[in-house]
């Protein structure tokens, strides 16, 4: 026989596991995926998205969805982030190591991380 | 860690498009291209829009997939859940503007934004053998609440301050039945809660699609309403022929009992419920309240005069409660979000939402749920995606063989219990059938009265003897030989089976009659006077002719004519026998020059 306070725990326990069907999400990090994306290794790029997102319990605030290609390969693995009333921001060249960054600083921290936009590698 | 979740639809609809199938070669695709750990698969309920299926929703970005196919998995996993690029051919496009509006998420297709699902919410979101998932969104909660902080009577009282009624037909007050069953026998020894899981009327599948995806639902419904009457022992009552609500009935009620939920002593409270199945064998009459009990108790499934009412003496002569299932599927969010938010839907008497299955001549065949006192225009133009073929509007029957029909000039009528009866249809249980211009009203009244005269128990006479006289009479008519006087009389027999019969099944079986007496007496009329059927749909009535002018004589509709009733040589115009003519319509599709007509 389970508890209130038990059942309360699975709630909790499996509310971040189907959260993701809501599609509620105000802020959505896009992952470009294509062939170019893959092979210059957007995969390592995306779990590291997926897992911090999940980690620090942001799923019902922030999507980690992949799209296409989009148009700049050479700048790959890119990962455009939209925010609700802000402009788009697009990250280029990252790895895991930076994902993580990403996560703490503009995801949580509300601050672009600027060193690793287009604009900065463009100048 | 999984990033992708796709919910593939598995309702009786989907699944007899193989979905079951699509599933599991899509998890082996997923594997193999080693995607097992970020993309999930997950079996729901129906999603109600059952003309697409097999439907699919990805989430997180809510891309919905219609009509999928085994062959079209493969290069899904690949392109989409590997690349991120959705195979557009297979992603749902509105059917009115394809070219300007493009939708991909479920959510902003207008088959359901007009919709308000509350009976159906976890339906297509949640894998219905996993009790985690319902748990997750707020499963349980509800039953928790009652019986740590309510009183019995604060259930009775909050459930009839919501003003939710019966979704099964009758649309009696729910709050009031629990209250009735939980006073009038003040020293009963043993109370029961049961559930009417058995959809009889042709063309209705809302109780078994929220079986088949939120099963859990029902059953945390049930123990409320235990609570509330006082009973420890609850029974679904449910058909035989829909076998994946059973199964997953089952594993609902199992993973509760693992988890306390149902048994002994709930949340430690002291409260106890129990909850066991029983299989109906299809008889329509059994979804009758006192039939419906009697076979339970292991009796021929007959209906018995009432009073006395099931509060007062139902299953095994105990007070009784009886619901719907989709009236149960309301209750916990009633509980949990109060009667403020349910009576905010819905019209002055009629609170809340109701389910519709959508049948018969429209585009959008499926289930949907939307507030009380929304008109059937939107249901059927907005959501239902209109009449398929550019045909017009004609009526349709709503309550399915117990109700009546709504003709064009009520379209705008908002629908609820008593906007219905006052037109001369009910709610019913919610199946809605759309007619066009092509069908015969006379024809449809019959397809009703001959489901009702098989479905007849036979107890009581104005039933068993007066609807197969009804049915002999409308033969007559449909056949070319019926008169005046045999609508006169069809009429005042329906009304004495209305008024003499003994249950609710010989009760409203003369309504399609009347009702189509009421709107198109001239289609019976035409039938009985002019000897036409003006849709051209009763074949005594009408007769294959080809024009003159437009045959050229190219002799494939003699070719194609399964009795040769069709004569003439090459590039002449050719004629039809009519006495060897089966009106089989063969000629008709076949002829490319628009020459045979039906008249």
């Amino acid at each position: 026989m389970i508890s209130l306070a038990d059942l309360a725990a699975i709630r909790e326990k499996m509310k971040d596991k189907v959260v993701i069907r809501e599609g509620s999400a105000q802020t959505r990090v896009v992952v470009g995926m294509a062939t170019c994306g893959i092979a210059a290794g957007a995969r390592p790029v995306l779990n590291a998205f997926s897992e911090g997102v999940n980690k620090e319990g942001l799923t019902d605030k922030i999507t980690v969805t992949q799209t296409g290609c989009i148009g700049i390969c050479q700048y790959e693995p890119v990962v455009e982030i939209y925010e609700d009333g802000k402009d788009k921001t697009t990250y280029v060249k990252l790895t895991a190591e930076k994902a993580e960054r990403i996560i703490k600083e503009h995801l949580i921290g509300g601050k672009v991380v600027a060193e690793y936009t287009i604009g900065a590698i463009e100048k | 860690m999984v990033r992708t979740h796709v919910l593939i639809c598995g309702g009786t609809g989907c699944s007899s498009s193989k979905s079951e199938e699509i599933m599991s070669v899509m998890e082996a695709e997923i594997a193999a291209k080693g995607l097992s750990d970020e993309v999930k698969v997950v079996k729901t309920g129906c999603f109600g829009l059952c003309a697409l299926g097999p439907i699919m929703i990805v989430y997180p970005e809510g891309t919905f997939y219609h009509s999928v196919e085994v062959s079209d998995v493969a290069e899904i996993v690949e392109e989409h859940f590997l690349k991120g690029r959705p195979v557009e051919r297979k992603v749902y496009h509105e059917q009115n503007d394809a070219d300007v509006h493009h939708a991909t998420s479920l959510s902003e297709t207008s088959f359901y934004k007009k919709q308000k699902r509350v009976a159906l919410r976890n339906c297509g979101v949640i894998n219905p053998e996993i009790i985690d998932e319902y748990i997750a969104n707020d499963g349980y909660q509800a039953l928790g609440k009652v019986l740590t902080e309510m009183t019995p009577e604060q259930v009775i009282d909050t459930i009839l301050a919501s003003g939710l009624r019966g979704r099964g037909g009758a649309g009696f007050p729910t709050g009031k039945k629990w209250q009735l069953a939980r006073i009038l026998v003040p020293d009963a020894d043993q109370k029961f809660v049961c559930c009417n899981a058995d959809e009889g009327d042709p063309g209705a599948f809302m109780d078994r699609s929220i079986l088949e995806g939120d099963p859990h639902a029902v059953i945390e419904a049930m123990a409320i309403a235990g609570y509330a009457i006082g009973a420890n022992q609850g029974y679904v009552y449910v058909r035989a022929e829909y076998p994946i609500a059973i199964k997953r009935l089952q594993i609902a009620i199992d993973q509760a009992k693992e988890y306390g939920l149902l048994g002994d002593n709930i949340f430690g409270t002291g409260f106890s419920f129990d909850l066991k199945i029983r299989f109906g064998a299809g008889a329509f009459v059994c979804g009758e309240e006192t039939a419906l009990m009697t076979s339970i108790e292991g009796n021929r499934g007959e209906p018995r005069p009432r009073p006395p009412f099931p509060a007062v003496k139902g299953l095994f002569g105990k007070p009784t409660v009886l619901n719907n299932v989709e009236t149960y599927a309301n209750i916990p969010q009633i509980i949990l979000k109060g009667v403020d938010w349910f009576t905010s839907m819905g019209t002055e008497t009629s609170k809340g939402t109701k389910v519709f299955a959508l049948g018969g001549k429209i585009q959008n065949t499926g289930l949907v749920e939307v507030p009380m006192g929304t008109t059937l225009r939107e249901v059927i133009y907005d959501i239902g995606g209109g009449i398929p073929n550019g045909k017009k509007f004609k009526a349709a029957q709503t309550g399915g063989p117990s109700g009546g029909c709504i003709t064009a000039e009520n379209l705008d009528v908002p629908i609820d219990f008593e906007n219905l009866m006052a037109i001369g249809s009910m709610m019913g249980s919610g199946g809605l059938i759309v007619m066009d211009e092509d069908s015969c009203m006379v024809d449809i009244a019959r397809f009703f009265l001959e489901f009702t005269v098989d479905e007849s128990c036979g107890k009581c006479t104005p039933c068993r003897v007066g609807t197969k006289r009804m049915l002999e009479l409308l033969d007559k008519i449909i056949e070319g030989n019926g008169t005046l006087e045999d609508i006169d009389k069809l009429e005042e027999l329906a009304n004495y089976i209305k008024s003499a019969s003994l249950c609710g099944l010989g009760q409203t079986a003369p309504n399609p009659v009347l009702s189509t007496l009421r709107y198109f007496r001239d289609e019976y009329i035409a039938h009985v006077v002019d000897k036409k059927c003006p849709a051209g749909v009763c074949k005594n009535l009408m007769q294959y002719k080809i024009v003159e002018d437009k045959c050229k004589g190219c002799t494939l509709c003699a070719r194609k004519c399964p009795v040769n009733a069709i004569s003439g040589t090459v590039k002449n115009p050719h004629v039809i026998d009519p006495a060897k003519c089966i009106k089989c319509g063969v000629c008709i599709s076949s002829c490319k020059f628009g020459a045979i007509i039906k008249e």
